[in-house]
Protein backbone atom coordinates (compact mmCIF):
# COMPACT_ATOMS: atom_id res chain seq x y z
CA UNK A 1 0.00 0.00 0.00
CA UNK A 2 1.38 3.39 -0.91
CA UNK A 3 1.72 6.20 1.59
CA UNK A 4 -0.62 8.17 -0.66
CA UNK A 5 -3.30 5.48 -0.27
CA UNK A 6 -2.81 5.42 3.52
CA UNK A 7 -3.34 9.17 3.53
CA UNK A 8 -6.51 8.80 1.49
CA UNK A 9 -7.99 5.93 3.53
CA UNK A 10 -7.30 7.55 6.90
CA UNK A 11 -8.04 11.11 5.74
CA UNK A 12 -4.60 11.81 7.08
CA UNK A 13 -2.31 14.76 6.73
CA UNK A 14 1.37 14.28 6.02
CA UNK A 15 3.59 16.27 8.38
CA UNK A 16 7.01 15.10 7.26
CA UNK A 17 8.42 13.15 4.31
CA UNK A 18 6.13 14.38 1.52
CA UNK A 19 8.67 13.25 -1.06
CA UNK A 20 8.07 9.62 -0.01
CA UNK A 21 4.33 9.54 -0.80
CA UNK A 22 4.79 7.05 -3.61
CA UNK A 23 6.64 4.51 -1.49
CA UNK A 24 4.88 1.32 -0.44
CA UNK A 25 4.60 -0.33 2.94
CA UNK A 26 3.45 -3.93 3.40
CA UNK A 27 2.69 -4.31 7.11
CA UNK A 28 1.51 -2.34 10.11
CA UNK A 29 1.78 -2.53 13.87
CA UNK A 30 -0.37 -0.64 16.39
CA UNK A 31 1.03 0.22 19.81
CA UNK A 32 1.47 2.97 22.35
CA UNK A 33 4.06 0.87 24.14
CA UNK A 34 7.50 1.64 22.78
CA UNK A 35 9.23 -1.41 24.29
CA UNK A 36 6.72 -3.50 22.33
CA UNK A 37 7.70 -1.67 19.14
CA UNK A 38 11.36 -2.39 19.87
CA UNK A 39 10.67 -6.15 19.79
CA UNK A 40 9.51 -6.16 16.17
CA UNK A 41 12.77 -6.89 14.39
CA UNK A 42 11.51 -6.17 10.90
CA UNK A 43 11.48 -3.29 8.46
CA UNK A 44 8.85 -2.19 5.94
CA UNK A 45 6.40 -1.40 8.75
CA UNK A 46 3.91 1.36 9.41
CA UNK A 47 3.73 2.18 13.12
CA UNK A 48 0.26 3.32 14.17
CA UNK A 49 0.36 5.00 17.57
CA UNK A 50 -1.38 7.46 19.83
CA UNK A 51 1.84 8.24 21.65
CA UNK A 52 2.92 11.61 20.31
CA UNK A 53 6.27 12.49 21.81
CA UNK A 54 9.94 12.56 20.85
CA UNK A 55 10.48 9.04 22.19
CA UNK A 56 8.03 7.66 19.62
CA UNK A 57 10.32 9.05 16.90
CA UNK A 58 13.46 7.82 18.68
CA UNK A 59 11.94 4.36 19.06
CA UNK A 60 11.12 4.22 15.36
CA UNK A 61 14.68 5.30 14.57
CA UNK A 62 16.13 2.45 16.65
CA UNK A 63 13.68 -0.09 15.24
CA UNK A 64 14.35 0.95 11.62
CA UNK A 65 10.74 2.05 11.13
CA UNK A 66 10.34 4.79 8.53
CA UNK A 67 6.58 5.38 8.61
CA UNK A 68 4.53 6.56 11.61
CA UNK A 69 0.82 7.32 11.69
CA UNK A 70 -0.40 9.28 14.73
CA UNK A 71 -4.08 8.76 15.51
CA UNK A 72 -6.70 10.80 17.39
CA UNK A 73 -5.34 14.09 16.09
CA UNK A 74 -2.46 14.08 18.55
CA UNK A 75 -0.20 17.11 18.48
CA UNK A 76 3.00 16.55 16.51
CA UNK A 77 5.55 19.04 17.77
CA UNK A 78 8.18 20.85 15.72
CA UNK A 79 10.81 18.94 17.68
CA UNK A 80 9.27 15.64 16.58
CA UNK A 81 9.15 16.77 12.97
CA UNK A 82 12.77 17.91 13.11
CA UNK A 83 13.95 14.58 14.52
CA UNK A 84 11.88 12.69 11.95
CA UNK A 85 13.32 14.81 9.16
CA UNK A 86 16.87 14.06 10.34
CA UNK A 87 16.02 10.37 10.04
CA UNK A 88 14.19 10.67 6.71
CA UNK A 89 10.88 9.45 8.17
CA UNK A 90 7.30 9.91 7.08
CA UNK A 91 4.93 11.30 9.74
CA UNK A 92 1.17 11.20 9.20
CA UNK A 93 -1.50 12.61 11.46
CA UNK A 94 -5.20 11.67 11.35
CA UNK A 95 -8.31 12.27 13.43
CA UNK A 96 -9.57 8.68 13.59
CA UNK A 97 -9.08 6.28 16.48
CA UNK A 98 -6.48 3.52 16.38
CA UNK A 99 -9.27 0.93 16.13
CA UNK A 100 -10.82 2.60 13.10
CA UNK A 101 -7.50 3.15 11.35
CA UNK A 102 -6.49 -0.48 11.93
CA UNK A 103 -9.80 -1.69 10.51
CA UNK A 104 -9.64 0.56 7.45
CA UNK A 105 -6.06 -0.33 6.57
CA UNK A 106 -6.46 -4.05 7.26
CA UNK A 107 -9.58 -4.19 5.09
CA UNK A 108 -7.68 -2.41 2.33
CA UNK A 109 -4.96 -5.07 2.39
CA UNK A 110 -2.26 -3.87 4.77
CA UNK A 111 -0.94 -6.93 6.58
CA UNK A 112 -0.30 -7.42 10.31
CA UNK A 113 3.14 -8.46 11.55
CA UNK A 114 1.74 -11.17 13.82
CA UNK B 1 37.45 2.46 18.70
CA UNK B 2 36.07 3.94 21.96
CA UNK B 3 33.20 6.28 22.68
CA UNK B 4 31.77 7.72 25.88
CA UNK B 5 28.41 9.35 26.54
CA UNK B 6 26.92 10.82 29.69
CA UNK B 7 23.24 10.41 30.59
CA UNK B 8 21.21 12.68 32.85
CA UNK B 9 18.58 11.01 35.01
CA UNK B 10 15.06 12.20 34.23
CA UNK B 11 16.03 13.82 30.94
CA UNK B 12 13.48 12.19 28.64
CA UNK B 13 13.83 14.88 26.00
CA UNK B 14 17.38 13.78 25.23
CA UNK B 15 16.96 10.08 25.97
CA UNK B 16 18.18 8.13 22.98
CA UNK B 17 20.79 10.59 21.76
CA UNK B 18 23.65 8.24 22.59
CA UNK B 19 21.90 5.34 20.88
CA UNK B 20 21.29 7.52 17.85
CA UNK B 21 24.93 8.57 17.75
CA UNK B 22 26.09 4.95 18.03
CA UNK B 23 23.73 3.92 15.24
CA UNK B 24 25.31 6.48 12.92
CA UNK B 25 28.80 5.20 13.81
CA UNK B 26 27.87 1.55 13.26
CA UNK B 27 26.25 2.39 9.92
CA UNK B 28 29.38 4.25 8.86
CA UNK B 29 31.33 1.04 9.56
CA UNK B 30 29.02 -0.82 7.12
CA UNK B 31 28.09 -3.43 9.69
CA UNK B 32 25.19 -5.82 9.17
CA UNK B 33 21.86 -3.99 9.55
CA UNK B 34 20.44 -6.65 11.87
CA UNK B 35 23.48 -6.37 14.15
CA UNK B 36 23.12 -2.58 14.17
CA UNK B 37 19.42 -2.79 15.04
CA UNK B 38 19.95 -5.34 17.83
CA UNK B 39 22.80 -3.28 19.30
CA UNK B 40 21.05 0.08 19.26
CA UNK B 41 17.78 -1.40 20.54
CA UNK B 42 19.72 -2.85 23.48
CA UNK B 43 21.48 0.42 24.17
CA UNK B 44 18.32 2.47 23.77
CA UNK B 45 16.47 0.34 26.32
CA UNK B 46 19.44 0.69 28.68
CA UNK B 47 19.59 4.44 28.11
CA UNK B 48 15.88 4.82 28.84
CA UNK B 49 16.33 2.72 31.99
CA UNK B 50 19.00 5.10 33.27
CA UNK B 51 16.88 8.16 32.45
CA UNK B 52 13.83 6.55 34.06
CA UNK B 53 15.40 5.15 37.23
CA UNK B 54 18.83 6.63 37.97
CA UNK B 55 20.28 10.02 38.87
CA UNK B 56 23.06 9.97 36.33
CA UNK B 57 24.84 7.52 34.09
CA UNK B 58 27.59 6.89 31.61
CA UNK B 59 27.93 4.75 28.50
CA UNK B 60 31.24 3.32 27.34
CA UNK B 61 31.35 1.77 23.89
CA UNK B 62 34.28 -0.25 22.61
CA UNK B 63 34.19 -1.48 19.02
CA UNK B 64 36.63 -4.22 18.06
CA UNK B 65 36.84 -6.09 14.73
CA UNK B 66 35.00 -9.05 16.26
CA UNK B 67 32.63 -7.45 18.77
CA UNK B 68 30.83 -4.40 20.11
CA UNK B 69 31.10 -4.04 23.87
CA UNK B 70 28.90 -1.55 25.74
CA UNK B 71 29.02 -0.80 29.46
CA UNK B 72 26.22 1.32 30.92
CA UNK B 73 26.82 2.34 34.51
CA UNK B 74 24.67 4.55 36.66
CA UNK B 75 24.41 6.14 40.05
CA UNK B 76 20.98 5.53 41.43
CA UNK B 77 18.77 3.36 43.61
CA UNK B 78 20.02 0.15 42.02
CA UNK B 79 18.05 -3.06 41.60
CA UNK B 80 17.07 -5.03 44.69
CA UNK B 81 16.25 -8.31 42.94
CA UNK B 82 17.82 -8.79 39.51
CA UNK B 83 15.99 -12.07 38.83
CA UNK B 84 12.69 -10.33 39.47
CA UNK B 85 13.70 -7.34 37.34
CA UNK B 86 14.50 -9.69 34.44
CA UNK B 87 10.96 -11.06 34.41
CA UNK B 88 8.78 -9.76 31.61
CA UNK B 89 6.14 -7.44 32.96
CA UNK B 90 7.89 -6.54 36.22
CA UNK B 91 8.51 -2.82 36.56
CA UNK B 92 9.00 -0.17 39.21
CA UNK B 93 8.62 2.69 36.73
CA UNK B 94 6.75 5.82 37.68
CA UNK B 95 3.50 6.91 35.99
CA UNK B 96 5.52 9.63 34.19
CA UNK B 97 7.78 6.98 32.64
CA UNK B 98 4.75 4.96 31.54
CA UNK B 99 3.29 8.04 29.88
CA UNK B 100 6.44 8.17 27.77
CA UNK B 101 5.65 4.72 26.39
CA UNK B 102 8.00 2.73 28.61
CA UNK B 103 7.88 1.09 32.03
CA UNK B 104 6.00 -2.05 31.04
CA UNK B 105 8.70 -4.37 32.31
CA UNK B 106 10.04 -5.25 28.88
CA UNK B 107 13.29 -3.28 28.85
CA UNK B 108 15.71 -5.75 30.44
CA UNK B 109 14.20 -8.79 28.64
CA UNK B 110 14.47 -6.82 25.37
CA UNK B 111 18.13 -6.13 26.08
CA UNK B 112 18.73 -9.84 26.74
CA UNK B 113 16.96 -10.80 23.51
CA UNK B 114 19.02 -8.35 21.48
CA UNK B 115 22.47 -9.05 22.86
CA UNK B 116 24.84 -12.02 22.63
CA UNK B 117 26.11 -11.44 26.16
CA UNK B 118 24.33 -9.50 28.89
CA UNK B 119 25.72 -9.05 32.38
CA UNK B 120 23.87 -7.06 35.02
CA UNK B 121 25.25 -6.13 38.43
CA UNK B 122 23.72 -3.81 40.95
CA UNK B 123 24.31 -2.47 44.42
CA UNK B 124 21.07 -1.22 45.96
CA UNK B 125 21.41 2.39 47.02
CA UNK B 126 24.48 2.95 44.86
CA UNK B 127 23.88 2.03 41.25
CA UNK B 128 23.84 -0.48 38.44
CA UNK B 129 26.26 -1.68 35.78
CA UNK B 130 25.10 -3.36 32.60
CA UNK B 131 27.43 -4.94 30.08
CA UNK B 132 26.26 -5.80 26.58
CA UNK B 133 28.36 -7.63 24.01
CA UNK B 134 27.34 -8.27 20.43
CA UNK B 135 29.60 -10.30 18.18
CA UNK B 136 30.56 -9.10 14.72
CA UNK B 137 30.48 -12.06 12.36
CA UNK B 138 32.88 -11.86 9.46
Amino acid sequence: MTIQEILMRTEGEIRCGEHRKDETVGRAFCSDLMSDVLTLGCQDVLLVTGLANVQAIRTAEMADISYILFVRNKNITDEMVQLARENNMVLIQCKSSMFKVAGELFTAGLQPIY
Amino acid sequence: MNFSYDIAGGDFVNAGQASSALKKILKSLNLDSSLIRRTVVSLYEAEVNVVAHAWSGNIQVNIQPDQICIVVSDKGPGINDINLAMQKGYSTASPEVREMGFGAGMGLPNIKDNSDVMELRSTPGEGTELKIVNKILS
